[in-house]
């Protein structure tokens, strides 16, 4: 399908320049950890509860680590500590971490340390083990009730509480969705925790909290085997919460997770190292869990005009195509965002359409891609909002979408009802069905349109990367290069929870993901 | 004033009274025939005659979805509906410019922001960015008007603030996040922001979004109100006049095209 309109050099050019630009930003990554990364940590030896007024346990523990001055030695590290001082559970480790005034601790002998770690590395591996055998059993029922082919049709629930969400997933499963969405609550992504607990109260969403993913992951399981299709379900591994969430959701079994290694940057204004440090952990926590990340570049075309800023797209995808693949994920786990819109008042608007498309898929062969139509052209007749969709739906299969998420219907109304999504789902269903083949049969000129407006927008996105590898990364952002937003490397929320590694910081998860 | 002669009025299906509607909905029911009928007698209890239900559809295994036809007997006398006349004819893009130039003999300052917790600038972009919204330029775009574009999760504070700073003349406030009312908790909190602040009545205030209507935007305290399908050149326009009415310079019981109802 996509025409041979870009030099394979060129795409490996682009390919070089990522790595340039995201080189420097790993001595940034190597050199520090964040509170976040520390109570992933804790999470994984099992702290997964809350204390008194929810707060979680995990944010007890390094609040107390940090206030002392001592969390740059890594949270592992004092755990091991807690351990050594008669704790019997995670619990109590924490309960006599907190009663302790850390900095009063007396110094180990190098052999005493050396058992610590040794001791703690023990359970870390213990740990990822039982991660590993419960991505296992979601591997079995994978096995057992295959997947549908692609694209797989993704659809959102959004009531708010978590048992209505799964009547709707549910209904929604039974209606031919492949993969469930549960939009979180607004601006959950600028807590600086994970919420304890099953959810019923929630802003334009639903909480993402471990036990809710449980409960959803739960329903779809049992849907599953019903309908003998594997269901699969995402959740938002975004905001300051990225690497926590990613082992929540890891531990859950989810199958998918949002995850880009810029959109907390740009539209959160969640600081730059504290996001960088972040998505990197959750994105190895991710390449263990054979989970696919979506990546967020459909953002950029509702701050910047999409066609004028096509290139950014582009250049984001090699970027974070290239923080995923040093995280460890492989090509099938690299849900890359495809992003363009149809414009209903633009007359070529089809092609344009095409030829981002077939330009991304010529650029990331192997990715899945996950197609994500705008809601800008969204109006609030609900009849014209199914046809935007059709074509949508049409330029996935042509392309080879690997995820598409059906249009959202009722944007600028409510969210969809029950049959709203029915009607989606019925109507996708018939759009691939009719047009399976359509990718095989065409063949693009090579001077028209779709090649020289692919061809264009590769060159401006060569140019910006190029640009980025000059100035840094830091300071192309700083420039409003993605999404016409500007951010400064001290701005933001959540630096404050960036913290410089001491010279024996102690993070055994770390070591064993990187030695997978 | 002579009264308007009655006109009465009902839908139209394709003759003029037949007064057929479209509807569509779901019953919690599995798809059979006793769904159909329950149906056809849900349709029929809101009082039309004549249904044929059209489509049965199992959305799911506990829920049908129906497609129906019906007929209403209702009718309205068109004549009793009461709009504010429209007198000033909306302006194109170029005749608002000269006439801000011709009669403002200014710029206008404009300050928009998603302000709360609200993540969705889709709204504030289409009314503010330079591109607007379907081939209705932005008011970025006008030369009459310098507007800024504060983006979303703005503190109501920092937008007034901001906005002040510039002598803005109007503020837009765009609020898509509705579930349980946030849109209209964090409006009456901009409005308790503007109060404090000494600009309420001095500064247009302007309240936009899906779920948002004029009749809302007064009740919360703003000064007018924008709900879907607007466009950008609707708030241009809108805003020229009524700085023209606070300034003195048009009557104040004047009424524009495309102005909010």
């Amino acid at each position: 399908m996509p025409g041979p309109f870009i030099e394979d050099a060129r795409i490996a050019n682009a390919r070089k320049l990522a790595d340039e630009i995201v080189n420097p930003i790993f001595d940034l990554i190597r050199r520090n950890t964040t509170v976040s990364t520390e109570r992933t940590v804790l999470r994984f030896f099992g702290l997964s509860g809350a204390g008194a007024r929810g707060v979680p346990l995990a944010n007890l523990m390094v609040d107390k680590l940090k206030a002392a001055g001592v969390l740059n030695k890594g949270a592992a590290y004092w755990y091991g500590r807690a351990l050594q001082l008669g704790a019997k559970s995670p619990l109590e480790a924490v309960e006599r971490l907190t009663a302790l005034p850390t900095e009063k601790l007396a110094p180990l002998s190098p052999e005493q340390e050396h058992n610590l770690r040794e001791e703690v590395r023990a359970e870390a591996r213990a740990a990822l083990d039982d991660l590993k055998a419960r991505i296992a059993q979601r591997e079995e029922l994978q096995k057992e009730f295959p997947m549908p082919p692609t694209p797989h049709k993704y659809v959102i629930v959004a009531t708010g509480n978590i048992y209505d969400d799964v009547d709707q997933a549910r209904a929604a499963a039974q209606a031919g969705a492949d993969v469930i969405a549960v939009i979180r609550s607004t601006a959950q992504s600028l807590l600086d925790y994970v919420p304890h607990g099953a959810t019923t109260e929630g802003y334009g969403g639903t909480y993402a909290t471990q036990e809710n993913f449980r409960i959803m992951r739960e329903a779809l399981d049992d849907e599953s085997r019903k309908l003998k299709r594997y269901v699969q379900l995402t959740n938002y591994s975004s905001g300051l919460c990225m690497s926590e969430i990613a082992f929540c959701a890891a531990y859950e079994k989810l199958d998918m997770l949002l995850n880009d290694a810029m959109y907390g940057i740009l539209f959160r204004d969640i600081n730059m190292r504290r996001t960088f440090i972040d998505q990197y952990f959750s994105r190895r926590i991710c390449a263990l869990a054979g989970i696919i990340i979506n990546t967020g570049e459909d953002n950029y075309i509702t701050t910047a005009d999409a066609y004028d800023a096509a290139h950014t797209v582009i250049a984001s995808q090699f970027i974070n195509e290239c923080f995923a693949k040093r995280a460890g994920l492989k090509d099938w786990q690299l849900g890359i965002g495809h992003a363009y819109e149809i414009d209903p008042y633009r007359e070529d608007t089809l092609l344009l359409e095409l030829s981002q498309a077939m330009l991304v898929r010529r650029c990331f062969p192997d990715a899945p891609l996950k197609y994500m139509p705008p809601t800008k052209h969204k109006e609030t007749d609900i009849f014209f909002s199914h046809a935007y969709d059709v074509m949508s739906n049409l330029v996935a299969m042509w392309t080879r979408q690997g995820i598409q998420l059906l249009g959202m219907m009722t944007e600028a109304m409510h969210t969809p009802l029950l049959a709203d999504r029915y009607v989606a789902l019925k109507s996708a269903a018939y759009i691939h069905r009719a047009a399976r083949g359509i990718d095989e049969e065409f063949t693009v000129r090579e001077d028209g349109k779709i090649a020289n407006r692919a061809r264009e927008v590769f060159a401006r996105a060569e140019q910006l990367l190029q640009e980025c590898r000059d100035e840094g990364m830091v300071t192309a952002i700083g420039r409003g290069h993605f999404g016409d937003v500007k951010r400064e490397e001290t701005g933001g929320k959540g630096l404050d929870g960036v913290l410089e590694k001491a010279p024996d910081y102690f993070n055994p998860f770390l070591e064993l993901l990187e030695a997978q | 004033m002579v009264k308007p002669s009655k006109q009465i009025i009902r839908p139209y299906g394709d003759r003029r009274d037949d007064g057929v509607v479209q509807l569509s909905f779901t019953l919690p029911v599995p798809l059979s025939e006793k769904a159909k009928e329950a149906a056809a007698v849900f349709t029929k209890k809101m009082g039309f005659t004549d249904v044929k239900v059209a489509a049965a559809e199992r959305a799911a295994d506990a829920y049908t979805f129906f497609i129906v036809y019906a007929r209403s007997a209702v009718a309205l006398d068109y004549a009793e509906i009461d709009v504010p006349e429209v007198v000033v004819k909306k302006m194109s893009f170029d005749d608002l410019n000269a006439f801000i130039k011709e009669k403002v003999k200014r710029r206008i300052v404009v300050f928009g922001a998603c302000t709360g917790t609200d993540t969705h600038t889709v709204g504030i972009d289409a009314i503010l960015n330079m591109k607007g919204y379907a081939g209705d330029y932005g008011l970025e775009r006008y030369p009459g008007f310098e507007a800024f574009n504060l983006g979303s999760q703005v503190p109501n504070e920092d937008l007034i603030k901001k906005a002040l700073a510039r002598n803005a003349d109007a503020i837009l406030v765009s609020q898509v996040v509705t579930q349980r009312d946030v849109h209209k908790d964090n409006s009456r909190h901009f409005i308790d922001a503007a109060k404090a602040a000494g600009i309420h009545g001095k500064v247009q205030l302007l309240l936009g979004g899906p779920r948002v209507d004029h009749k809302l935007a007064l009740e919360l305290g703003f000064d007018a109100g924008f709900g879907p399908g607007t466009k950008p050149s609707d708030v241009a326009n809108y805003i020229v006049h009524a700085l023209l009415k606070k300034e003195g310079k048009e009557p104040q019981d004047a009424h524009s095209q495309g102005e909010p109802q």
